[in-house]
């Protein structure tokens, strides 16, 4: 197992229909973005989970810091009318 | 002689399916332990859709054919039942197998048996997948490191003798081929030839010296090694006959 430890760590993403947005599933390690790919689709999409994959090395993504969720979220708790509950749907808009 | 060729083409299957799923839980990383057991599931489905048809024309079930049938009575080419040796030599293995696979069933895919053509159809998305995944893994050990590219060229020295088998034609074959209903395999090997010849320039390697060919497993001569692939993939039917999922 020693050469996993030399492939750096990828983020997979699913989006399950053309539409919807990917949503992250899960990560995995790779030597490169095309064989990440590869063990994406053989890892994460062997029940059709999805219909288009993308894959991001790990290090690529900048996180918050969890230290800083008051600052960070703490204000958005209280403005109610931010969210969209004002609103009759319509019908025909399926995906909100 | 429709059920003799029905079963070869299952019997390729399932001994190639057997010999990945001994990877299982042995595969080089976790990712690519998944991979090849996936492709073993993949082709034990193809095997399973073939045993049925093949069982329709004898009476006999897809238990039966697969784990009551001794080495003699087993046609599948003598590739597949070759030993997992080293990641270079499941590659290799694979790669060869995959291209050859792809075109017998592309070719399938026209065959004027219909159950033939569906199996066909269904088995060449697997199978275009499986190329991709063998093909890649050709190219990233065979122009990768030192070590890795003479793995490969040694594991392509062992294997070289025994693609040349997958372009004879039984008799029965023939017949079935002049009928439009077997693929005409002797005609694929200029193109799989090239297509090999390809991948193993790019990939950094050189074609083995040497057209003489390893045969037999087509017509039930094979090598020792299926003799073990068998016990231990029939033992259950074996020692408890008639046991079911």
């Amino acid at each position: 197992m020693s050469t996993n430890q030399d492939w750096p760590l990828w983020e997979v993403f699913i989006a399950a229909k053309r539409g919807l947005s990917h949503k992250h599933v899960g990560s995995l390690h790779a030597a490169d973005s095309e064989m990440a790919l590869e063990n994406a689709r053989d890892v994460y999409t062997r029940r059709k989970e999805g219909e288009s994959l993308w894959v991001v090395q790990s290090k690529y993504i900048f996180a918050s810091n969890p230290e800083e969720n008051d600052a960070f979220f703490e204000p958005a708790k209280n403005k109610v009318y931010r969210h969209p509950t004002f609103y009759e749907l319509p019908d025909e808009v399926k995906k909100m | 002689m429709l059920f003799d060729y029905v079963l070869h083409l299952a019997d390729n299957q399932v001994i190639m399916a057997q010999r990945l799923s001994e990877l299982c839980g042995h595969g080089p990383a976790l990712e690519q332990d998944i991979a090849i057991t996936n492709i073993s599931l993949d082709l034990i489905g193809q095997a399973r859709l073939l045993f049925q048809y093949a069982g329709k024309l004898d009476g006999r079930d897809e238990d039966q054919l697969a784990f009551l049938r001794d080495v003699h009575e087993f046609r599948n080419v003598l590739l597949v039942e070759q030993p997992n040796h080293d990641f270079a030599h499941v590659i290799v293995r694979q790669y060869l197998f995959d291209e050859f696979n792809f075109l017998n069933y592309q070719a399938l895919c026209q065959s004027k048996d219909e159950d033939l053509a569906a199996i066909a159809t269904k088995a060449l998305m697997e199978v275009k997948y499986h190329r991709r995944f063998s093909r890649n893994w050709m190219l990233r050990l065979g122009d990768g490191t030192a070590i890795s590219r003479q793995k490969m060229q040694d594991a392509l020295n062992d294997l070289w003798s025994y693609p040349g088998e997958f372009f004879e034609m039984t008799g029965g074959e023939e017949i079935l081929a002049k009928a439009g209903i077997a693929a005409d395999v002797a005609s694929m090997k200029p193109t799989w030839l090239a297509n090999v010849t390809q991948t193993v320039k790019e990939a950094s390697l050189v074609i083995p010296e040497g057209d003489w060919h390893q045969t037999g497993g087509k017509k039930g001569i094979h090598s020792e090694h299926l003799g073990h692939i068998l016990a231990e993939m029939q033992f259950l039917q074996r020692a408890y006959p008639g046991q079911t999922w």
